[in-house]
């Protein structure tokens, strides 16, 4: 992991756009992370926060517009995507782990398929994940076994195993039960502190302006605003980030 | 707090009124139908006759070997299995094109498993009969081959696929048999691809999967455990479906029986014990599945 060295873009979109049909998803994004930094992306739902980062891993396909991830360009039909797909980490807002390997065995897969560990050397990085989620003691257990909180860890722990660039969190925590949340957001600061990379869909504006150097905030799919926390929260410049704001902060 | 305090009141089973009308219903209708066939139909039973096509004491060798129908619920079985391989495979292959980007692959599976499932299974069997068996294995020249060699001869082929001298008859039925079911199992495998969640196909995706090691780690063996259970259930459909191809002169159970039915003259006897049989051969494989269903099941907690 490197130092916070804010230089070097990691991931760079722009003008992009994606439809459903002829339902407008994404209308010219543009959007700049460098390498150790740390967005929140947020908006109401329906606003293409999800949409933007699944193109990042071209788990949705683009349309138009190019996105490029650690220099390479990443387009639909391409090639070599496993590749790029190695070098982003993506923690889903299900979990997604898969039901019929043990938690181990859910870790160690991608290493072994990927990137030719030994079942020795992957079942070694994937303990010291785990360890660093705070679950080793579970590595045997199966997904189902486990409750949600556990299954986000290990989740996020599976997307470090391949020792990604950077990560991609789709609403981590919206799927958790309240006293779930915590132990994965600390997870998440943690990663976050360590420097690594990393472009979080979440409704936890605590964890926002506490780890987040930007905030991106989209509506209708356009990115609206982007500031960083103190003043996204204090003087929001836009009526729709305002009122959003409002709503998220209003009871 | 110790939770595992039975409820004070235990909930009785007892017989209600309705279950004993019910009992007594049922009762009287068995206590009639042998009335109608014992005193009005005069009808004389006479089962040893008909046990008698089960087993026979064969003189040459000194011992007992099976009869007729003992011969045909063999052949019945070993159709079922075989048919079952094949019609596995054909229903993996359809199954996964039916799920494929590709148009012309998506179009053949679809008009296979359509037309099958929109025909009578008689007509079905009497198509391929006069086309298929009777025209395209000959030109094969399938129905050339060496009934004496040492393979054909040899007690394991006698054990997998019966008496080599109606090999071509055989593998007639088990091909019949295997294309009417391959239709059927072809839904349940696209079912089994199809009902996999998206989010998994994301997850293995999201880590670097290869697309073949998505469906070999993460699909397959997911769809697998859906696709057992009623692949299972179809197996079962296959052995009754069997019967049918006595139609086209396949020796197997229904076959035999109509045989033995009409060279005994007893009617009754062999279709209830015919029946029996079938009941005891798709009872016994219904209570073994359900059996390894419950085993899978426990040992996946």
């Amino acid at each position: 992991m490197s130092e916070n060295n804010t230089d070097t873009p990691l991931v760079e979109i722009a003008g992009l756009s994606k439809w459903y049909g002829d339902f407008s998803a994404l209308h010219d994004i543009n959007l700049t992370v460098a390498s150790g930094e740390k967005v929140v992306v947020c908006g109401p739902s329906g606003s293409g926060k999800s949409t933007m980062i699944r193109c990042i891993n071209q788990l949705e396909e683009h349309q138009v517009g190019t996105i490029m991830v650690d220099g390479r360009e990443v387009k639909p039909g391409m090639k070599n995507i496993e590749e790029v797909r190695r070098d982003v980490g993506m923690v889903f807002q299900s979990f997604n782990l898969f039901p019929h390997l043990s938690v181990i065995d859910n870790l160690t897969i991608g290493p072994m398929r990927n990137k030719g560990y030994s079942r020795v050397q992957a079942t070694e990085t994937a303990m010291h994940f785990l360890e660093r989620v705070h679950i080793a003691e579970q590595a045997d257990k199966y997904p189902p076994q486990l409750s949600g909180g556990q299954q986000q860890r290990v989740a996020i722990a599976r997307a470090l195993c391949l020792k990604p660039k950077i990560m991609l969190f789709d609403e981590p925590t919206s799927a958790l039960d309240p006293e779930m949340i915590a132990g994965v957001l600390d997870i998440m600061i943690e990663l976050a502190e360590e420097g690594m990379t990393m472009i979080c869909v979440t409704h936890e504006m605590g964890f926002a302006r506490k780890v987040a150097d930007r905030i991106v905030f989209m509506d209708e799919g356009e990115i609206v605003e982007v500031a960083d926390p103190e003043n996204f929260f204090n003087n929001p410049s836009t009526e729709r980030s305002k009122l959003f704001l409002s709503q998220l902060l209003g009871h | 707090m110790n939770r595992n305090i039975p409820p004070p009141l235990k909930i009785k089973k007892r017989l209600t009124l309705v279950d004993c009308l019910l009992y007594g219903a049922v009762a009287l209708l068995i206590f009639y139908a042998a009335y109608r066939v014992n005193d009005v139909l005069i009808y004389h039973w006479n089962w040893s006759k008909v046990l008698g096509f089960l087993v026979k004491f064969d003189d040459e060798t000194q011992s007992w070997a099976s009869n007729l129908l003992l011969q045909g619920l063999w052949t019945t079985l070993r159709l079922a299995l075989w048919a079952t391989v094949l019609a596995t495979v054909f229903g993996i292959i359809m199954g996964y094109w039916r799920t494929c980007q590709n148009l012309t692959l998506r179009i053949i599976s679809r008009t296979y498993v359509e037309l099958i499932r929109n025909m009578p299974p008689i007509v079905f069997i009497f198509i391929f009969y006069f086309f298929v068996s009777s025209q395209i294995f000959p030109a094969l020249g399938i129905e050339d081959i060496d009934s004496d060699g040492a393979f054909a001869s040899s007690t394991i082929f006698h054990f997998m696929f019966g008496d080599p001298r109606l090999f071509s008859n055989f593998l007639a039925g088990m091909i019949c048999l295997a294309l009417f079911e391959g239709a059927y199992i072809t839904e349940i495998v696209r079912a089994g691809i199809q009902t996999t969640e998206k989010g998994q196909w994301e997850a293995a995706r999201a880590i670097g999967l290869s697309p073949f090691n998505v469906l070999r780690d993460i699909v397959i063996p997911q769809a697998v455990r859906k696709i057992l259970p009623p692949l299972a259930g179809q197996f079962i459909t296959l052995i009754k479906d069997s019967a049918i191809i006595s139609l086209i002169s396949i020796q197997e159970l229904t076959f035999v029986a109509t045989e033995v039915a009409a060279t005994t003259t007893r009617v009754f006897e062999t279709w209830i014990l015919v029946g029996f049989m079938y009941f005891v051969l798709c009872y016994s494989f219904a209570l073994l599945f359900a059996h390894l269903e419950r085993r899978a099941k426990r040992s996946q907690r």
